[in-house]
């Protein structure tokens, strides 16, 4: 199947008492595809997240990610997908390699598989030297590559990526979006919150949400024109500015 | 006039100084400019913003802030500098105006006496008074923490990446309020991870690693660029940007937005055509400016 | 003083906003008191016992009417044989058996002595040991009264009143600690943690930045926690005189003026951990294990220090709680001055000056 949808969102909706974070939310997203989902801050886009990657219960809708219904499955969910975010990541106290068989532990690879899957990945990042060192002593762009590759390591169908690009230099955030396409071209879908409007451009397709619903779903060129812009940033304005609600 | 000036700092972290947040850094900033220090996280950014509103002692070098000396005048600086640290430090439990009546206090003023310079940006925030600080959007959140910083009317104000988390909407706001603020003579220093916002500066530092890459105006970093940038795009980027690292006339290829930039040896823009034409896809190829990210790669990769 | 107060009053709304952390604190020495004094007492209330009357004269009447008018004992029944008495043990309720044997009105009479058997259930043996404690006292007592009416000059009788606390009630022993204790948890703890939160969200940063003077800040942080050990101070003493009939026997003011210097004792402990802790829960650790363990264990409390090994009973001396603790036995339990008291009074305010010098010393006006 070309055209495998792996993420499918029909009206999804979450209601806190009577605050309603993400209001009838509807999207797919096919399997090896770079999904940018932007928003200002408080827009529902955590939220969003949340519920699709099984730790949150949604209030009314519909989603299946990975072939599994958020509602009965989540636990099916949880072992087909891979999260990172750039608050929370690898345990500085552990080596690299520590935190290499410790999250692939998790997800109950074999140690057969650890074992080969980590000198490749060292391989890939450079790090073989750095292997056994503790993470906290690596810089902050390493850190984040790392964190990204720990989160495939399981050859997850989807990975979600929290703003994984905060803080880092442009060379090593090129280097990160690199790695990430070379993911989507090995059929992992990749669903992507940034901060960062020239990392929108890098995505097949953005979807940008106001106030808790997606006003805007496109690739960039079509949103471009659509909105009359010259670039992302002009798109995001545009569209955030409208906001009602007060983030965070 | 120079607001701050700084020789020579070098500051090491660790029992052996092992790690080096700042080697011999040195530059100035003149009144009432509004000063950027660009550059990721990591860079030494804090460190200096630190070593210059007295709360670190460099290892060595010096400053002067306002004509006082960040060691021997330490009080004196600390009457006349408005600070906001990169978390922004409110108290979370204290309301709008009481956060505001409380930085007021201890800095011996009263927000009466200073209300003309904080009103631009207050009066955005006052309809929220009495909600507590910790209940405030990230934007609230800075517009007030910023009032702090600047109710006692501070000759230099230091603003630690006031953006970092920030969405686009707020940060674009940020900085029409920093530009007011300029106009009424205020001299500020900003740090930032995003490149873009460097356009918004009279001068930026760009900074790595703890050494400063270059200082200039925008205008100016961009004009020493001095190379030949082509941005191109295809319908296969990946593959685009594979063929564009292989080709001989290539010195430097990246993504950028849409396209990919492709910094060139010499001219060189008829070979890149002819070679990309080669790889039998379709292909759009234009010349560009650089802007400051495409310098600060160029300056880093040095 | 302007720029005082205004972090005093900052630092009363924090206090006042974090209900819980509030009412905990205010609630903490109520609950102390009333865990101490009725849940985890040692003493003895309306046991239950048997009695063994071979005698059934006048002596033995008027005996056990004594031992029932106590608030002690309650006889839950009359037994005849001896074999009753491990019947009845067996059944639980019953803990203690008084036998009193065959013509005791009349051994006290003309050879001036007469026995009285107890057995007890020693299979829990600190309450056995309570109960024989007792009712010995109560027989002793009952002894001494009948001394008295008679005139006897030579009657000998054995002299073991409980000196200061004739009940021998353990309020007298936990009053004092409890209130080393209160204190010690919301001055120093709170004091520490309070001050360690402002590093951590980064607002200390700016106060540095700003041109008030660092040691105020700090020392604004800890009057409203000593206004709260005030009120706790007081509930303390309320509760121990109304609830628990343990009267201040000495000079109130004398107390009370001890217990405010360890108070300031208490706080200065608080910022010198301040000075030294990174995150608030490091504040926390060295406040429980490096303090409250110390008091609950070395001060004399729980465990009495003269029956501490040479090595512990050195380590209580440094532990201030120690000092505090004798304080207030002997001026609200034993009624003593300060002439009695001034050796322990002067190890604190040195220990108070010593611990404030530290933090002091300690505290930087810049970040590191």
């Amino acid at each position: 199947m070309v055209n495998e949808k792996v993420i499918l969102v029909e009206n999804l909706t979450k209601k806190f008492e009577d605050f309603t974070a993400v209001d009838h939310i509807s999207f797919d997203v096919h399997k090896g595809e770079i999904f940018g989902f932007l928003g200002a801050n408080g827009a529902g886009k955590t939220t969003a997240m949340r519920m699709l990657s099984g730790l949150s219960m949604p209030t009314s809708g519909k989603a299946m990610v990975a072939g599994f219904d958020v509602y009965r499955e989540n636990e099916k969910i949880k072992r087909n997908i891979g999260y990172m975010s750039q608050k929370f990541s690898l345990y500085e106290d552990l080596t690299v390699r520590e935190n290499i068989r410790f999250y692939a532990g998790i997800y109950g690879k074999s140690s057969h598989f650890i074992k080969e899957k980590t000198e490749l990945v060292l391989d890939e990042l450079h790090l073989t030297a750095e292997g056994d060192k503790l993470v906290k002593s690596l810089p902050l762009g390493w850190k984040q590559k790392l964190a990204f590759s720990v989160a495939i390591f399981h050859e997850p169908r989807i990975v979600f990526l929290d703003e994984p690009t905060g803080g880092v230099d442009p060379v090593t955030r090129r280097e990160f979006w690199h790695m990430i396409y070379e993911a989507a071209a090995s059929g992992i879908t990749v669903f992507v919150t940034t901060h960062y409007m020239d990392e929108a451009e890098y995505c097949d397709r953005v979807s940008i949400m106001v106030d808790g619903r997606i006003d805007a779903l496109d690739t960039p060129q079509q949103l471009k024109k659509t909105f009359a812009a010259i670039s992302m940033d002009e798109v995001f304005l545009k569209l955030a500015r409208k906001a009602t609600r007060a983030g965070d | 006039m120079t607001a701050v000036k700084i020789n020579n700092v070098v500051k090491t972290y660790g029992k052996k100084k092992e790690v080096t947040a700042l080697s011999d850094i040195s530059f100035s900033v003149s009144k009432g400019e509004l000063f950027g220090i660009i550059g990721p996280d990591g860079a030494g950014k804090t460190s200096l913003f630190r070593i210059l509103t007295t709360l670190l002692l460099a290892d060595k070098g010096g400053a002067t802030v306002d004509g006082f000396d960040i060691v021997k005048d330490y009080k004196a600086i600390r009457q006349r500098v408005g600070y906001m640290p990169g978390r922004f430090s409110l108290y979370q439990d204290l309301s709008v105006k009481e956060n505001l009546d409380f930085f007021a206090t201890i800095f011996n003023t009263s927000v009466e006496e200073n209300y003309e310079l904080i009103k631009d940006i207050y009066s955005q925030i006052e309809p929220f008074k009495d909600r507590k600080a910790g209940k405030l959007s990230g934007g609230m959140k800075q517009k007030l923490a910023l009032s702090c910083a600047l109710i006692h009317s501070p000759s230099v104000l230091f603003l630690d990446e006031p953006t970092t988390g920030v969405d686009a909407v707020s940060r674009k706001e940020f900085w029409e309020m920093l530009k007011r603020l300029k106009e009424q003579g205020i001299t500020i220093l900003v740090s930032t991870p995003y490149m873009d916002e460097a356009s918004m500066c009279d001068r930026v530092a760009l900074i790595q690693s703890g050494r400063i890459l270059s200082i200039n105006t925008p205008k100016g970093i961009v004009e020493t660029f001095g190379k030949k940038l082509l941005a191109v795009k295809s319908n296969d980027m990946l593959r685009l940007l594979h063929d564009l690292k292989q080709c001989e006339e290539v010195q430097d290829a990246y993504p950028f937005g849409e396209y990919h930039h492709a910094v060139m040896k010499s001219d060189g823009r008829q070979e890149l055509n002819n070679y990309l034409l080669k790889k039998g896809y379709g292909f759009e190829l234009r010349e560009t400016e650089a802007n400051i990210e495409d310098c600060f790669m160029q300056l880093m990769k040095e | 003083m302007k720029q005082f107060f205004a972090f005093v009053r900052k630092e009363f709304y924090h206090i006042f906003r974090d209900r819980r952390t509030m009412f905990i604190l205010l609630a903490m020495p109520v609950v102390q008191i009333i865990i101490f004094g009725f849940a985890l007492t040692n003493e003895v209330k309306n046991s239950k016992i048997a009695i063994w009357d071979q005698s059934k004269d006048v002596a033995t009447a008027s005996l056990i009417t004594q031992l029932e008018a106590s608030r002690y004992f309650e006889v839950e029944q009359s037994i005849n044989t001896a074999k009753e008495i491990e019947s009845i043990f067996q059944k639980g309720e019953v803990k203690l058996a008084v036998i009193l044997p065959p013509h005791f009105d009349e051994d006290l009479r003309h050879f001036n002595k007469a026995q009285v058997q107890l057995i007890a259930d020693a299979s829990d043996p600190n309450v056995a040991n309570t109960l024989t404690n007792y009712a010995s006292a109560i027989i002793i007592d009952y002894q001494n009264r009948i001394t008295d009416e008679r005139k006897l000059p030579y009657t000998i009788t054995t002299e073991m009143r409980m000196l200061y606390n004739p009940e021998l009630k353990g309020a007298y022993n936990f009053v004092p600690g409890v209130m080393a204790m209160v204190l010690l948890l919301v001055c120093t703890m709170m004091t520490a943690i309070t001050i360690v939160r402002e590093k951590e969200t980064g607002t200390m940063e700016v106060m540095l930045v700003s041109p008030a003077n660092p040691l105020k800040i700090v020392i604004a942080k800890a009057v409203p926690y000593f206004l709260l050990s005030a009120v706790n101070i007081i509930t303390i003493l309320l509760l121990s005189v109304f609830v628990l009939d343990v009267p201040v026997n000495g000079s109130l003011v004398l107390l009370v003026g001890e217990s405010l210097l360890f108070t300031l004792v208490s706080l200065a402990l608080g910022l010198l951990i301040s000075t030294k802790a990174g995150s608030q829960q490091t504040a926390l650790f060295i406040s429980l294990v490096g303090l409250l363990l110390p008091t609950v264990m070395l001060s004399g409390f729980m465990f009495p220090i003269e029956n501490m090994p040479l090595p512990l009973r050195t380590v209580s001396n440094i532990v201030p709680a120690r000092w505090y603790y004798s304080i207030v036995k002997s001026v609200m339990i034993k009624g003593i001055g300060l002439h009695a008291v001034w050796k322990e009074t002067l190890i604190l305010s040195g220990m108070l000056i010593f611990f404030l010098g530290l933090a002091i010393k300690n505290f930087k006006t810049r970040l590191a």
